[in-house]
């Protein structure tokens, strides 16, 4: 009988993720194995077919890559400004309430009203860049967006500044668990604020950037709102993230086996990294 | 080299005066210790020392240098925490040698050193854990290890055993108090608990509101207590006092006529009696009514009602008396103290003016 009412107890919850999560999961598992039907040409089973045609696809290629570069330039930097800005607003400063609101602002912005924010700074000629860099520099005015050069890079500022606000939240929180008697001491035997850093207040934050990082890794993939704003992906790709082709693949060309591939392979890549993560960073957190 | 002397010093936090005024000397090689309730100021005295405070006013001179505004690395101090403030990552000798680290003693030198404390506070097998991995005791003494591992000539020790049972307490008393000696450290010790005062102390300092009440040995704070605040905070069971007013005779407990304990007059004063000085007398002495009888073992403490005032006795042994039962209480003049009602201060009884209650 108790085992009775347990399973009553867990179905709701059961049925709502097996329907919402894994029912999905394996279907696009499933969908990647077949072929995208059409009127005429109905959908029939190609086993590893649209792998193939993934591994042959250079826009794949492409926007992997710039994943890759933007997960690169974003994630150590957000983290490395989220935690000098928590040690920094974490001290007595006159202003204290003030700047960590201020710093965390741009976190509770919407992404879109972000993006809209920084489509005034990045516009060529009447963009606050072009008019600072006239002004200071006398340089020519630069489509900051439309040069493949330099496209990503400006995407990647954007959302530095905006996801760091959000794990300096995490970093404070860390930062006030800590006893003040632990610098008092430190202190007493004439360890510098870098030493002290250096030798005990970053290795007790290792569980609080671990789980940042793997925050920050899922959002680097997960967050392309601002595509739909900023550049939608191009040009020519060059700001595309894998999960925007994803986007694009399904609902602009309709190909929804392939997008159901790209996505098993968006899956496995997360996966991946966050089983590396852990076990990286669980070898250094151990100490309570 | 390592006496502090703390002249006129003063720490306000906004209207709150932490400490007020408080001038203080701690003699080299001398267990000093810091007594007072719960927010009198003893923290935060401690801390203006070692300097993780800045002083409002007045001057700090450690060993005839004035480091009052002296950041605390330089002032070569060592300070032994509540909490015991060990870095829960770093294993037992990392903790300890942690300052060595910060000042850059050679690596053979550090060994040594660790293999030294460790040995002199019994940690020799424990070096290798983690602090989450030790008991209570055990993370007293790696703080203990820390403080005295730097060889500092001064150490201050807030509330270091607030955190044990009352056992360990014992033992760990008996341990800091010998190795005080043994190395001659100055050391500072704050204390709510007046037991720790009286077994560990050169010399106590009563706090009271951010001001000392009194200053003395710890047979002086016994025996002459300067206030009825200090009567009451040292000894267990602590003073009985008990308002005196005008009788026939001469001065008698409130609502007990025939109880002439003092000549003159009793109104506006106080009487202080500790119970142990309290005896059970078969003739004399001031007739009472034991209202409560606790036996503890080795003695057993009496309420006794007399006139409109409770007293505490304790008496030897176990004593069978049951609630109601009439006795009559005894005391050598000497063990007499009197205190002024309204501003709480001793009045000094002249010897030869006393009679035998
Ligand atoms: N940072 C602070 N800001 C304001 N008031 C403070 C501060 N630190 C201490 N105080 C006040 O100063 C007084 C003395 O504090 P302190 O910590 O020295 O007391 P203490 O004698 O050590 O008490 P305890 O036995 O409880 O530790 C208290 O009234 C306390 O509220
Ligand atoms: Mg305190």
């Amino acid at each position: 009988m108790r085992h009775v009412y347990g399973w009553l107890l867990l179905t709701p919850a059961a049925l709502l993720l097996v329907g919402f999560t894994h029912f999905p999961a394996a279907a696009t598992l499933f969908d990647s194995l077949f072929s995208t039907g059409t009127v005429v040409r109905p959908s029939r089973f190609v086993a590893l077919g649209n792998y193939a045609a993934l591994a042959d696809d250079p826009i794949f290629w492409q926007v992997l890559g710039n994943n890759l570069w933007f997960a690169l330039g974003t994630i150590p930097t957000s983290m490395a400004i989220a935690m000098l800005m928590a040690i920094w607003v974490n001290d007595r400063l006159p202003a204290r309430a003030l700047v960590r609101m201020a710093y965390f602002t741009p976190t509770v912005l919407p992404m879109i009203a972000v993006a809209n924010l920084w489509l005034f700074f990045y516009t060529p000629q009447i963009g606050l860049l072009d008019q600072l860099n006239a002004w200071l520099l006398g340089a020519p005015s630069h489509n900051w967006l439309g040069d493949p050069a330099t496209v990503l890079a400006c995407t990647m500022v954007m959302v530095v500044w905006k996801e760091a606000g959000f794990f300096m939240i995490f970093y404070l929180a860390a930062l006030q668990s800590l006893p003040p008697e632990l610098e008092e001491a430190a202190k007493m035997e004439g360890s510098s604020r870098w030493y002290f850093f250096r030798r005990v207040t970053f290795p007790l934050l290792m569980p609080t950037t671990l789980f940042v990082l793997v925050n920050a890794t899922i959002n680097s993939f997960k967050l392309v709102d601002h595509l739909f704003i900023l550049t939608k992906g191009g040009p020519d790709n060059a700001s595309s993230l894998l999960l925007y082709y994803i986007y694009q693949v399904a609902f602009s060309f309709f190909d929804t086996a392939y997008a159901s591939t790209l996505t098993v392979i968006l899956l496995l890549l997360l996966a991946g990294l966050a089983l590396v993560q852990f076990q990286l960073v669980e070898r250094r957190v151990h100490y309570r | 080299m390592s006496e502090i002397d703390l002249q006129a010093v003063s720490k306000h936090y906004g209207a709150v005066r932490a400490v007020d005024r408080i001038s203080l000397r701690a003699a080299e090689g001398k267990f000093l210790v810091l007594l007072g309730p719960s927010g009198c100021g003893k923290s935060t005295v401690l801390r203006l020392i070692a300097g993780l405070e800045d002083v409002t006013r007045g001057r700090i001179l450690i060993g005839g240098r004035d480091v009052t505004r002296l950041d605390p690395d330089k002032r070569r101090i060592s300070m032994v925490f509540q909490s015991y403030a060990l870095f829960p990552h770093l294993t037992v000798a990392e903790n300890i040698v942690f300052g060595l680290k910060v000042r850059r003693t050679p690596a053979a030198e550090r060994g040594e050193r660790l293999a030294r404390v460790a040995e002199l506070v019994g940690l020799t097998e424990q070096l290798a854990r983690k602090p989450a991995q030790l008991s209570g005791g055990q993370r007293q003494r790696v703080a203990l290890a820390r403080a005295i591992v730097a060889e500092n000539r001064i150490c201050l020790m807030d509330e270091p055993l607030s955190n044990l049972d009352a056992q360990l307490r014992h033992g760990m008393r008996v341990e800091i108090r010998a190795l005080q000696q043994r190395l001659g450290m100055t050391v500072v010790y704050v204390t709510h608990d007046q037991v720790e005062a009286m077994s560990m102390a050169d010399r106590v300092i009563l706090m009271r509101e951010g001001r000392i009440e009194q200053e003395g040995t710890p047979e002086e704070l016994y025996a002459r207590p300067a206030s009825t605040f200090a009567a009451r905070f040292i000894g267990t069971p602590s003073m009985n006092l008990v308002a005196l007013e005008d009788g026939a005779g001469g001065a008698v407990i409130r609502g007990a006529p025939a109880s002439t304990v003092l000549p003159g007059g009793g109104a506006g004063r106080i009487l202080g009696l500790r119970p142990e000085h309290i005896r059970l007398v078969g003739a004399g002495g001031v007739p009472g009514v034991v209202s409560n009888a606790e036996y503890h073992g080795a003695d057993t403490i009496l309420t006794v009602q007399v006139g409109a005032e409770s007293l505490l006795a304790r008496a030897p042994g176990r004593v069978e008396l049951g609630e109601g039962a009439a006795v009559r209480l005894g005391w050598e003049p000497g063990d007499m103290h009197l205190f002024d009602a309204a501003s709480g201060a001793r009045i000094d009884l002249r010897q030869d003016a006393l009679q035998p209650a």
